[in-house]
């Protein structure tokens, strides 16, 4: 905490983002309480009203209070991609460094499949992977895992690749460092700073993208609360109901924003190329 | 001479080869023979690129001679892999030519000279700080060192490290790939001096690479000079000015510098570059660059010949007639 404050002090764009990203997550962990309404409760005799104090982002056509649901979505939406993020950065950054350096069969295979995976546009990509596994958000955060780690991968493996002939690894083989050891002691450190980063400024649009699989249908099933679910149910009633995808749409735009700023404000205050 | 020296490491006829592009082959080391003997120094000097440290890099099993066999304590550790070769790490340490890349500049002194113990669990985490301590005063730096990251040091202060976590592991066999080239000439002296010490008081064997003919021949108790990946003379380091009969030796033996030098001499120098090792010329390696080239040297490659007991030499001009 002590060596937090002057650091927070030093990035006032880190912190101004931090505290944004930190209420939407609060807006998230808190939502049973902030909720008005029960988000899952059709009361189909309010269907499609317009927002007023009693639904302050208007109803759906079931009648449901769409600013709970709004609500709600933020836990699907942040679980879904937080837990996307973890994934790939870890599966990633494990097989590039693994890749980087044991080099030959194995960084060939690994580098190939990503090469493969890199070659598709990954959206079409998650797309089939998602209609093969079946709608779920489960499935889609699988689907968008598959086809996202390969960035990591490269990451860290080039990061690996630049120290790995130093002398300073030469030294740890020595001494008689055992390879988990320099793994772990020497080569992750070494790949994290910059792993962190762009995994920051990736939960913003994994985000997006969980959201995209479930607007054209392959990601959450209804009735759960999901922005890209909402906004794909609230198509039908554009003119006439606009809040249905206002508000859905405007809840994904100011998240993502949130945390790709905070991505890159991070970035920004650790970028060793500054001090 | 007398007294019977103990042999440690033994390299017999090693080869190394890399595989290099157009199906061509790079040969770093052509049948090297070496022995490293307790207490004793082995000294290689030779051009850059001539495989000294590719064959240093074999002796501490960092690479895996193509051909040949190493032999520790008459035991082959050429080919040992995982845990065995671990183990056998403790035996032979090195100390790294460029002090600023040797150290992983995240980690303080004292978990940097402590590691090859912690790695074989000789001391437990909380003694590294003492241990250190006493290690940095063995190199003659002072104990509060080890709170120091790399970049707060000298050059000569961290080659001191460098030696001080060879030593940790209580080694029998020191590398020392150019220790010393990285730094200036006063701190280098008294780096040499610290390995001599060292040696005296640790009966360690050193490997000591070097371009500097002069420094290697007051320090190596065995000179071997190395053209293009083969050993062309091999002689005791006191008779290196006296007694060294290769021409390349005597080339590289002309062009020292020191002060006593008469300038009004021509600077001896040899002309030209090295062939490539991936294109090595039939015959001697040594053959374009030689003012007393004979026609034998164009087809047959020397090989290494006993003229004294302790002096050996490959070159067609000498022990020629009785073949030894």
């Amino acid at each position: 905490m002590k060596r937090a404050m002057p650091f927070l002090k030093k990035n006032p764009a880190f912190t101004v983002f931090a505290i944004l990203a930190l209420g939407v997550i609060a807006a998230a962990v808190f939502a049973p309480v902030l909720a008005t309404h029960n988000p899952y409760e059709a009361v189909l005799a309010d269907a499609v009203q317009p927002p007023s104090s009693e639904h302050w982002f208007g109803t759906d056509r079931m009648g449901r209070d769409l600013f709970s649901r709004v609500l709600y979505g933020a836990r699907t939406s942040l679980t879904a991609s937080l837990s996307l993020v973890c994934i790939i950065v870890t599966a990633g950054t494990a097989l590039g460094i693994a890749a980087g350096y044991f080099g030959g069969i194995l960084d060939a295979v690994i580098m190939r499949i990503s090469d493969m995976m890199i070659s598709f546009p990954g959206m079409v990509l998650a797309i089939a992977v998602a209609g093969i596994l079946g709608a779920s958000v489960t499935n889609a955060v699988i689907a968008i895992s598959i086809v996202s780690w390969t960035k990591y991968a490269r990451l860290s493996r080039s990061l690996v690749l630049k120290i790995r002939s130093r002398d300073y690894i030469a030294a740890a083989r020595v001494t008689g460092s055992k390879t988990s050891h320099i793994l772990l002691r020497y080569m992750l450190p070494n790949a994290l700073p910059t792993i962190l980063i762009t995994g920051a400024t990736d939960i913003g649009s994994m985000m997006l993208e969980i959201a995209g699989l479930s607007f054209l249908g392959f990601g959450a099933k209804s009735p759960t609360a999901e922005w890209g679910l909402m906004l794909n149910e609230g198509r039908a009633f554009l003119t006439a109901a606009p809040w249905l995808m206002v508000f859905p749409g405007l809840a994904i735009f100011i998240t993502v924003v949130v945390f790709n700023l905070l991505g890159d404000s991070l970035r920004d205050a650790l970028d060793p190329r500054s001090e | 001479m007398s007294e019977p020296r103990e042999l440690i490491l033994e390299a017999r006829h090693v080869t190394k080869k890399y595989p290099a592009s157009h199906g061509r082959t790079l040969v770093a080391n052509n049948d090297v023979s070496l022995n490293f003997y307790r207490g004793q120094t082995l000294g290689v000097v030779g051009e850059s690129g001539c495989g000294k440290s590719t064959f240093m890099r074999m002796a501490v099993s960092l690479e895996e001679p193509t051909e040949g066999e190493i032999l520790y304590r008459g035991e082959d550790v050429s080919h040992l892999k995982g845990e065995a070769l671990r183990q056998h790490r403790q035996k032979i340490q090195m100390v790294f030519q460029d002090p600023a890349a040797a150290f992983n500049p995240k980690m303080r002194i004292m978990d940097i000279i402590c590691e090859p113990l912690l790695n074989f669990r000789r001391i437990k985490r909380s003694e590294r700080e003492a241990k250190a301590r006493e290690l940095l005063e063995m190199v003659e730096l002072p104990g509060d060192f080890a709170l120091r990251y790399p970049h707060n040091m000298s050059g000569g202060q961290r080659q001191r490290v460098g030696i001080a976590r060879a030593l940790a592991l209580e080694p029998e066999i020191i590398v020392c790939d150019e220790a010393t080239s990285a730094l200036d000439v006063s701190v280098q002296r008294t780096v040499v001096e610290l390995l001599v010490r060292l040696q005296r008081e640790k009966h360690i064997a050193y490997g000591f690479i070097c371009h500097d003919m002069a420094l290697v021949q007051s320090l190596a108790h065995q000179v071997a000079v190395m053209y293009l990946g083969n050993i062309v003379e091999l002689l005791p380091g006191e008779k290196v000015n006296s007694r060294s009969l290769h021409p390349y030796t005597k080339a590289m033996i002309g062009s020292v510098f020191d002060l006593h030098m008469d300038f009004k001499k021509p600077i001896e120098s040899i002309d030209s570059e090295a062939p490539s090792p991936l294109d090595v010329p039939p015959g001697c390696p040594f053959q374009n660059r030689c003012d007393r080239r004979m026609e034998v040297c164009k087809s047959v490659r020397p090989v290494l010949k006993q003229i004294a007991p302790d002096h050996q030499v490959a070159c067609h001009l000498f022990g020629a007639g009785d073949g030894r």
